[in-house]
């Protein structure tokens, strides 16, 4: 009997450890990387980052994301879905943190897209078509091509555009900022400013509502 | 205290181990994100199940989980060991059986200056040895 007591008080011991360890890990990780996007607030947006809604809207997410990651792909719509619900109030910025190799070759040809104009229905042709392009997580540029028929992108401009040395330079400053602002996962959001204190819909949703209430005030 | 009680208390000291370093290992690699090299997959691979078998052997006590668990612990062992001696470059670099991604030799936590997860592998499984090693041959009188 006694032994068995001795079990489960060490048993629960060590769980309790390994729970405690992490809520204590988490809150700091969580604390530094609030201060990290606070004392880099230049890292956040650069002047050559694609934005979508007003100059002036009140709420700013700063999205890092990478077109091969399928998580990214599932909070497209989400963020869409809130920028409709609340129009001309949140603003989105887009950053690219290509981390599956091969990917960056897909930010090239976004950002050739961009050139005419048509970067945010590329970008959803790209997601869309994500499962198709990257067989296995592993993104091939030469898939992408047929999915962009139809937009009315001039593809072989495209081609050239990708290649621009500007477009390698967009992307290596992304990355740079996202290595800064210690990103390591896609996607990363930040609202005003603020990082999510721990991943997912809820906590993203909870920050842009804090963020367009107090706006309001 | 008796002899299968002293062996008792061996074999659940051996547990303790084996359910520390199963939960810091998760620690590290689901928590902290340390990425988890070939070597330190083949160590969890032969530490993670202690964890589980030793206290079945508790209760009710069955000095046989000793033969069950031993194999493990020593097998365990002796890769903590060539991990370590990877790491201290005793064993040559050609032979690292890793992939490019997460290199077995580099360390990403270092206490103390000499403190690595390897060696703290290698510790706990030649304790964990010993201490089955003993509960063994204690109960066995």
């Amino acid at each position: 009997m006694k032994q068995k007591i001795l079990f489960a008080l060490a048993a629960i011991a060590l769980l309790l450890a390994f729970a405690l360890g992490t809520l204590i890990y988490k809150s700091q990780q969580s604390e530094q990387s609030a201060q990290l996007a606070e004392s880099n607030r230049a890292n956040l947006v650069r002047m050559h980052s694609p934005t979508l809604g007003r100059a002036d809207a009140p709420v700013e997410i700063v999205e890092f994301l990478d077109p091969a990651c399928e998580t990214c792909k599932a909070f497209y719509p989400v963020v869409k879905q809130m920028m409709a619900a609340n129009p001309d109030r949140i603003r989105l910025v887009l950053r690219y943190a290509p981390f599956h190799t091969g990917s960056d070759q897909v930010v090239a040809i976004l950002e050739a897209a961009r050139k005419q104009g048509k970067l945010w229905p590329a970008l959803e042709a790209i997601l869309a078509s994500q499962a198709a392009w990257a067989p296995n997580h592993r993104p091939q540029a030469d898939l992408v091509w047929r999915h962009l028929e139809g937009l009315g992108l001039d593809l072989e401009r495209v081609r050239i555009d990708m290649a621009a040395p500007e477009v390698a330079r967009v992307i290596a400053q992304d990355l740079e900022d996202a290595r800064v602002l210690n990103v390591t996962k896609t996607p990363e959001f930040f609202v005003n400013g603020r990082p999510l204190p721990s991943f997912g819909y809820e906590q993203l949703k909870k920050l842009v509502d804090e963020a367009l209430a107090s706006a309001r005030r | 205290m008796s002899s299968e009680t002293t062996a008792w208390y061996l074999i659940f000291t051996a547990w303790l181990l084996a359910a520390g370093s199963t939960l810091g290992a998760l620690f590290f690699g689901e928590i902290v994100g340390v990425p988890t090299c070939v070597l330190c997959w083949y160590q969890r691979i032969f530490m993670f199940p202690l964890a589980l078998l030793l206290p079945i052997g508790l209760f009710p006590f069955d000095r046989k989980v000793v033969r069950y668990a031993l194999p493990l612990a020593a097998i365990g062992g002796l890769i903590a060991l060539y991990h370590v001696l990877l790491v201290a470059g005793v064993v040559p670099e050609t032979m690292q059986p890793c992939t490019q991604g997460v290199p077995c030799k580099e360390q990403v936590i270092v206490w103390f200056g000499f403190i690595t997860i390897p060696l703290m592998a290698a510790i706990a499984f030649a304790a964990i040895v010993i201490l089955l090693w003993v509960a063994y041959f204690r109960s066995a009188k």
